[in-house]
């Protein structure tokens, strides 16, 4: 009896995952955003400007030149509990040339978050969570090792900055899945291995704002493009 | 020897030495806040797990910088208002005079503590208290420094006018006015958002802004924030509004103090004319105002406008002290006379020699 429970089970399973698919789009944005903004501050850091040819800018809009928009959020609303974190691969952050790369990323709760210093100087490492998951603050050293994060609590666009160098600053999604993707520069996203069944679908952009799409996920891919507007400044 | 009329020189000069350091460690300070760099340094009281004394030199760079000069300068005050408050209690033969001394050695530990512990709870709001509490600090040694001095020896020994209680309630609370206002710059300065309107003297391009969460989120949705800056809420945008107000109504209140003092004690009594530096540097630090938005707060200049504040409380705290010790001693030469010992604000019996 118990083996044929077993068994039951085992085909339960593979063949969820095997009915699984994925989610796929492109984001696009119609508009012309706001003119990004130079990093004076870095202009006075000898060892920041030294690994830049010129003085970067900020990048919160990274739009191609057909309206690609990158750096957006995308995931499935109300799937809370389903977290695979602790079992996930780590997610990494960089800090090279005295930026965050990415500077836009998401994570599983309970999924590891390592932070590196590729850079020649010290930065700290200061997380400020709006959604339950602290405040950090750690120093990290030229050469030094990786600090290891990780947070329990699903929180939207959570803070991450050097105060030694302040033009420094990401954000970090955390869901309590897996369900969910960042897009790419060309405006690409891919969420993998979602059960079939209905969903709502939702793209977020820290200044663009927030939209939602229903879908149904079968056993082919779906597709879902979402198109942006630059909010009209008043 | 006690000497009713010698002055300390030593301990007077010392003690503006006191002052002026810690009128450059509130600039030191208000550099730390315009750079987003109090949290630089994460550890408290060593700085990056070295001792604070002994940081090596490659490690002062951005906002690390600034904190750790901060740290260096403040542990420089720590020792000199110790210093103080010892030469006082030594030196100085007024009861009062001596627990101002240790008044100002508890304020002094109290805000290194309360520095150290923003930085090790990660409270950001501790920074408040921070501020406020340095603008009083600076207020209490420079009062101190008034008291050693010659000046103030000069005010009790020579006959001047009155200042009537209209005046004088003028300007307490007027004093009270721009400390109000310096906390709430504080409270500005420390949600660490930039600037929560942009423009001036409009207020995102209107008399008084729209504070609706739609109107919010579009404000930060605007906002190409190139610093770490949090996201500005409608309480911080009434806050700034708020600031803006009590700003003119300090500069009118300072105007009717100069000119109340000019017409009841005449323009060449030496309050007449620090009411009038008072107003000029109410105006300077308007200009400074409107000059840190529309330099999208430049830190020099948001550090200026702290700096320019903090000189206009102190003026306004030595008028009210010179205002009113002149008033109890024309009203009550008698009694001081014959009793040196009855007035509330303690009787000149300076130095112990």
């Amino acid at each position: 009896m118990k083996r044929i429970f077993l068994s039951l089970t085992a085909v339960v399973f593979s063949s969820s995952a095997l009915l699984a698919a994925d989610i796929t789009g492109t984001i696009t944005l119609k508009g012309t955003p706001p003119a990004e903004v130079a990093l004076s501050g870095m202009e006075d850091n000898p060892d920041c400007i030294a690994m830049h040819e010129k003085t970067p800018t900020t990048h919160h809009y990274v739009v191609g030149s057909k309206g690609e928009f990158g750096n957006v959020v995308v995931y499935l609303q109300g799937m809370d509990g389903k977290s695979t974190g602790a079992s996930a691969a780590p997610v990494v952050m960089d800090q090279k040339g005295c930026l965050y790369t990415p500077q836009i990323l998401a994570i599983q709760t309970g999924q590891k978050l390592v932070v590196k210093n590729s850079d020649t100087c010290p930065h700290n490492v200061h997380v400020i969570s709006a959604g339950g998951n602290g405040e950090k603050n750690d120093a990290q050293f030229a050469g030094g090792a990786d600090l290891n994060y990780t947070f329990s609590k699903p929180e939207m666009f959570m803070k991450v900055q050097c105060d030694v160098h302040p033009w420094m600053f990401a954000w970090i999604s955390i869901f309590d899945h897996p369900y969910f993707a960042v897009t790419d520069t060309s405006g690409k996203f891919t969420i993998k291995n979602v059960p079939p069944g209905k969903y709502t679908l939702v793209a977020e952009h820290r200044k663009a704002g927030k939209q939602t799409q229903p879908v149904e996920v079968k056993d082919t891919a779906a597709t879902v493009d979402f198109t942006f507007e630059v909010p009209a400044a008043k | 020897m006690t000497s009713p009329s010698k002055i300390n020189r030593p301990l007077h000069w010392f003690a503006v030495l006191t002052a002026i350091a810690t009128f450059l460690l509130l600039g030191l300070g208000g550099l730390v806040t315009s750079h987003e760099a109090g949290m630089s340094v994460p550890d408290w009281p060593t700085s990056y797990g070295y001792n604070m004394f002994a940081l090596p030199i490659k490690f002062w760079k951005g906002g690390a910088f600034f904190e750790h000069t901060h740290r260096l300068l403040a542990s420089a005050i720590g020792l000199m208002t110790t210093i103080l408050m010892i030469w006082l209690w030594i030196a100085d033969s007024r009861k009062w005079m001596r627990w101002l001394g240790v008044i100002a050695f508890v304020g002094v530990v109290l805000q290194g503590i309360l520095g150290g512990l923003r930085v090790r709870w990660h409270m950001d709001y501790l920074g408040i208290p921070h501020g406020v509490i340095a603008q009083s600090f600076l207020i209490l040694i420079c009062a101190i420094a008034l008291f050693t001095g010659g000046v103030w020896h000069r005010i009790i020994g020579q006959n001047k006018l009155n200042v009537p209680p209209a005046l004088r309630s003028l300007v307490l609370f007027t004093t009270i006015l721009v400390f109000i206002q310096l906390i709430l710059g504080a409270t500005m300065r420390h949600q660490h958002a930039g600037l929560s309107i942009s423009d001036f003297p409009l207020a995102h391009g209107q008399v008084w802004p729209d504070t609706s969460a739609d109107a919010i989120a579009r404000y930060n949705a605007e906002r190409m924030e190139s610093v770490n800056e949090n996201p500005i809420t409608a309480f911080q945008v009434i806050l700034q509004m708020v600031h803006r107000l009590v700003a003119l109504a300090i500069f009118f209140f300072v105007g009717a103090c100069a000119i109340q003092s000019s017409r009841k004690l005449g323009k060449a009594d030496g309050l007449t004319r620090l009411s009038w530096t008072w107003l000029t540097m109410i105006v300077a630090q308007i200009a400074l105002g409107a000059w840190t938005i529309w330099s999208n707060k430049a830190a020099d200049v948001a550090t200026a406008h702290v700096l320019v504040g903090a000189l206009s409380l102190v003026i306004g705290a030595i008028f009210c002290i010179i205002a009113f010790r002149r008033s109890v001693r024309t009203t009550t030469t008698q009694t001081e006379t014959e009793n040196p010992t009855a007035l509330g604000l303690g009787t000149f019996v300076p130095n112990k020699q």
